[in-house]
């Protein structure tokens, strides 16, 4: 343990060797006025040598500095680009030569031919399904609709959540009471019931499903986002905005909003985890996506007969859909790592 | 660098070389740095500095407290026993029977859910003193020895039924519950009002007087260090940079820090130009248009359930245009909310507000605007008064924004006119709030009051919560600034002294109502009301031998009002004879 980072006295005559840039820096912008204070001044120096780090830019360090975040970052980015690309989206076409649609002759019982040692593709790397279907295209084509309906909700409800979190936390008064109570409204309803009656209305597309799910799971990030409103609005720098004037929108928006941001992107994560979970659920129960179209829930609750005899069709979409929300979860948690207001950058 | 004093064997808390570094992720911290120093029984040695010297990391080290990122070098002694190498069993039983702590903020310090009773009575049966009825008795009677009345009720309730004095006072009656050798009193007095302040050191310096405890007092006010300290130790960046006994350290500095320090602390009575501080007192005309104008003014907070909260009651006085107004007061003196109603935030109950010539009682939002963009606001903590998601720029150009006066390149450039003008770098325009530190922070509050060129500002505590270095350089700033620009302002503080530097009228506030009014020389100097003579008397000079004239004068006018002066009610042997101890301590 070596003294170097130890600053000279001020009046030692030596304080040219201290290592803090800006003390020796004839360049640097001087201030003298008030000599004394400013030699001894407890006030750190603004260390304009250094690159200035946002808050952004801090929470973005830590973020990328947190290895299950990034593992499970790098597992996500493999698995939606897999899907997009294996098979293609819409009418773009995909890598894979087969499509998740057209029977063919089943070979070999329908076996995975994906081998590890050695390592192999295969014919039909999945295996098939009773009427031949080629099981890596139907896994990936329902890893797509599964996400797609995940991302689209976790989007929709967090505009949902903080715009009805952020109004009833800064406006209070029956506002308030009317959003929260709404929102009691929906929390009591068991979720899976509530879901389960709208996804039947929804006739079993993804883009009604996914709107109908939004109007579901909002709750929990409007209750977050208003508790976190409540607080912030009471802050100094809340005050001096309506001091000078500022609209209630405008400082929603840039005075309050900027500073939920952890809260939300995290409440957001986990939403998305939560709903690929929502959604296999209820396409297991038969309220959710429907066929032709398919999901990774409707192709576990689809085969789930051929469970003993044929256990791949149900353990790669199983698999797929733990190791999604494993990895959005994990990707949660490293947000919220590198949100936590514990680090003292300040002072 | 490091001085020694001679040093006694009978030392009770002796540091020697102790040096604390923080493992972080930026590297290490290095927070102190090879600091040596004593407390013998029955002396009061004062640790000054002002934050991020290192003075709490020091004394934290004696009672091994410090988060487990903090490597510790050094040897440290408690009553004789070095407590580097102690088993953690024996560290517990050390903490309150040798060594004891006074925190900060009492509220923090107690258990919200617990009574006063069970905090007490907790600490004497972990330590085999005494258990259940008799903790109970001897609970009530360490509330009695600290001054806190009808104690046999008091130990029954919660916390938040007790005043912040009461609370310290707990506090105390805790520390001392085991007889310790010495007690570590972290800023013991900071968050209370002056005259609690005083109330509280008397009782603590007759801790020292008739229990003979040692007391390491951590402080960053001079005043209380020349109230109470025998010896004085001042510490600047980790490192200690001077002791000697209060007289040589407060006297006769030798340290340029220690200098410094001293020169930055307002002196109550010392008139203007202190610091460099500049009020010019020709500018003032008599019949100058009013900036603010109260009458009769009375805001209630309203209450579920309960009758409204009357927090301001009948107040009248007037702001001259190019005039400070002092409002002083205690905590809970509706100060503050005068200056919430002044920027039209909390609404008036009864009685005339009058802004600039206009009532802004039952104003619509457009004229309320309109008329917010003539006043400037500053706010006591820099840590909450900036937006820390944005730059300082725009933090400081906001209110540009909000009214939109000049184009982007005209907003630009006055905000690099206003960095100029309270010296900052113009390089900070992009930087964030949490790069730069408090005093410099206040500054850009400043700069960010001052953007619309008001005629009238409110500053709330502007200084309390900085260093008195910082609040030396913040203040310098803010009359340079007045000068300039000439605003009226309405100068909110608790501190007598910077309201002496800085006002030209003074206005006392107590329980919401006016206590006394005029211009500062007449009520600073010459008090009439019995609550002003309490606040002047009160409040604590850095000067050993005048701040002790000031006490005796405090305590002979306490006796004339009849109010007692505040000290531990037993004696030191009859004390220490209770504390042998009549069982097994428990296997802590």
């Amino acid at each position: 343990m070596s003294d170097n980072d130890k600053p000279e006295l001020p009046g030692s005559g030596r304080e040219h060797l201290s290592p803090i840039p800006e003390q020796h820096d004839p360049g640097a912008p001087q201030h003298r006025e008030f000599v004394t204070t400013d030699e001894l001044s407890v006030e750190k120096q603004i260390d304009l040598s250094q690159k200035s780090y946002s808050q952004g830019e801090l929470i973005r360090r830590r973020f990328f500095r947190h290895k299950g975040a990034m593992i499970s970052l790098a597992f996500l980015l493999f698995i939606t680009i897999m899907a997009i690309t294996s098979i293609g989206w819409g009418p773009i076409p995909g890598w894979w030569p087969k499509n998740y649609w057209e029977a063919s002759f089943v070979e070999n019982g329908g076996r995975p031919s994906l081998g590890f040692f050695p390592p192999a593709w295969g014919e039909q790397p999945f295996g098939q399904e009773d009427a031949g279907k080629d099981y890596f295209a139907l896994t990936m084509r329902g890893t797509q609709r599964s996400l797609t309906i995940a991302f689209t909700v976790g989007i929709l409800t967090t505009i949902l959540g903080t715009a009805i979190g952020a109004i009833a936390g800064y406006f209070r008064g029956w506002v308030e009471s009317v959003l929260m109570r709404v929102t009691d409204l929906f929390i009591v309803i068991p979720l899976l019931v509530l879901a389960a009656v709208l996804g039947q209305r929804s006739g079993g597309g993804i883009w009604p499903l996914a709107i109908m799910l939004s109007l579901v799971s909002w709750t929990g990030l409007a209750r977050l986002v208003r508790g976190e409103v409540l607080s912030l609005r009471e802050r100094e720098f809340v005050t001096a905005a309506e001091a000078v004037g500022t609209s209630p929108w405008r400082i929603i928006f840039k005075h309050i909003l900027p500073n939920t941001m952890g809260t939300i992107i995290v409440s957001a994560t986990l939403t998305i985890a939560s709903v690929i979970l929502l959604e296999s659920a209820l396409s297991f129960l038969g309220f959710g996506v429907r066929p032709p179209d398919t999901s990774l829930g409707l192709l576990i609750s689809t085969y789930q007969n051929s469970f003993t005899v044929r256990p791949w069709l149900f353990w790669w979409p199983g698999l797929i859909i733990l190791g999604i929300a494993l990895s959005v979860n994990f990707l949660g948690d490293g947000l919220r790592d590198a949100f936590d207001p514990r680090q003292s950058r300040s002072e | 660098m490091t001085v020694t004093t001679d040093k006694t064997s009978g030392a009770v808390l002796d540091f020697s070389d102790v040096d604390v570094r923080f493992t972080t992720e930026f590297g290490s911290v290095h927070a102190v740095k090879g600091v040596s120093l004593h407390v013998n029984p029955g002396e009061v040695v004062a640790l000054v500095g002002e934050s991020g010297s290192g003075k709490s990391v020091t004394s934290m080290t004696a009672m091994r407290l410090l988060p487990s990122n903090a490597r510790v070098g050094g040897e440290i002694t408690v009553n004789g026993r070095g407590i580097r190498t102690l088993s953690e069993g024996a560290m517990r039983r050390l903490r309150g029977n040798d060594i004891a702590m006074v925190f900060q903020e009492p509220m923090t310090a107690l258990n919200p859910v617990l009574t006063i009773g069970t905090q007490l009575t907790e600490a004497l049966e972990l330590h085999g003193i005494a258990s259940g009825k008799r903790a109970v008795d001897r609970a009530i009677e360490l509330l009695d020895m600290v001054g806190i009345p009808e104690p046999a009720r008091r130990i029954k309730q919660y916390p938040h039924e007790l005043s912040g004095g009461q609370r310290q006072r707990v506090v105390i009656a805790i520390a001392i519950s085991c007889d310790p050798k010495v007690i570590i009193a972290d800023e013991p007095t900071t968050a209370l009002d002056v005259t609690v302040q005083a109330d509280i050191l008397d009782l603590l310096r007759s801790l020292k007087e008739k229990l003979n405890t040692g007391i390491l007092l951590i402080t960053h006010n001079m005043g209380v260090v020349a109230d109470m300290a025998d010896r004085v130790a001042v510490m600047f960046k980790g490192d200690l940079v001077e002791t000697g006994t209060a007289d040589e350290v407060l006297l006769n500095p030798q340290h340029e820090y220690t200098k410094m320090l001293l020169s930055s602390v307002p002196r109550l009575g010392a008139g203007r130009a202190q610091m460099g501080v500049n009020i010019s007192e020709d500018t003032i005309d008599r019949d100058a248009e009013l900036a603010i104008d109260l009458e009769n003014l009375v805001i209630e907070y309203h209450r579920l359930g309960k009758p409204p909260f009357r927090a301001v009651d009948d107040v009248s006085f007037q702001v001259r245009q190019g005039e400070i107004v002092g409002l002083v007061g205690e905590s809970g003196s509706g100060k503050s909310t005068i200056g919430r109603c002044a920027l039209g935030l909390i609404p008036a109950a009864g009685g005339s507000f009058r802004l600039l010539g206009q009532d802004i009682t039952g104003m619509k939002r457009r004229q309320l605007k309109a008329i917010r963009r003539r006043i400037g606001v500053i706010f006591q903590d820099p840590a909450a008064s900036l937006n820390p998601r944005l730059p300082i720029g725009e933090c400081i150009s906001e209110p540009m924004v909000v009214h939109k006066v000049g184009n982007r390149k005209e907003q630009e450039q006055k905000v690099y006119e206003l960095l100029d003008a309270v010296e900052l770098p113009r390089e900070v325009y992009n930087r964030y709030p949490h790069e730069v530190s408090g005093g410099q922070r206040q500054r850009i509050s400043i700069a960010r009051a001052l953007t619309l060129d008001p005629e009238l500002l409110v500053a709330d505590e502007p200084t309390s919560a900085l260093d008195v270095s910082v609040q030396a350089k913040v203040l310098n700033i803010f009359s340079d600034l007045q000068a300039r620009y000439k605003f009226a302002c309405l100068f909110i503080s608790h501190d007598l002294a910077v309201i002496d530097l800085l006002a030209h009228q003074v206005v006392v506030l107590q329980n919401g109502k006016v206590v006394e009014a005029g211009p500062r020389e007449q009520v600073l100097a010459n008090p009439q009301e019995e609550y002003t003579q309490r606040l002047l008397a009160a409040a604590p000079v850095p000067h050993p031998g005048e701040q002790r004239e000031r006490r005796e004068q405090r305590h002979a006018l306490l006796r004339e009002l009849g109010d007692e002066v505040s000290e531990i009610r037993a004696s030191g042997g009859e004390f220490h004879r209770t504390f042998v101890q009549t069982e097994e301590p428990k296997d802590l």
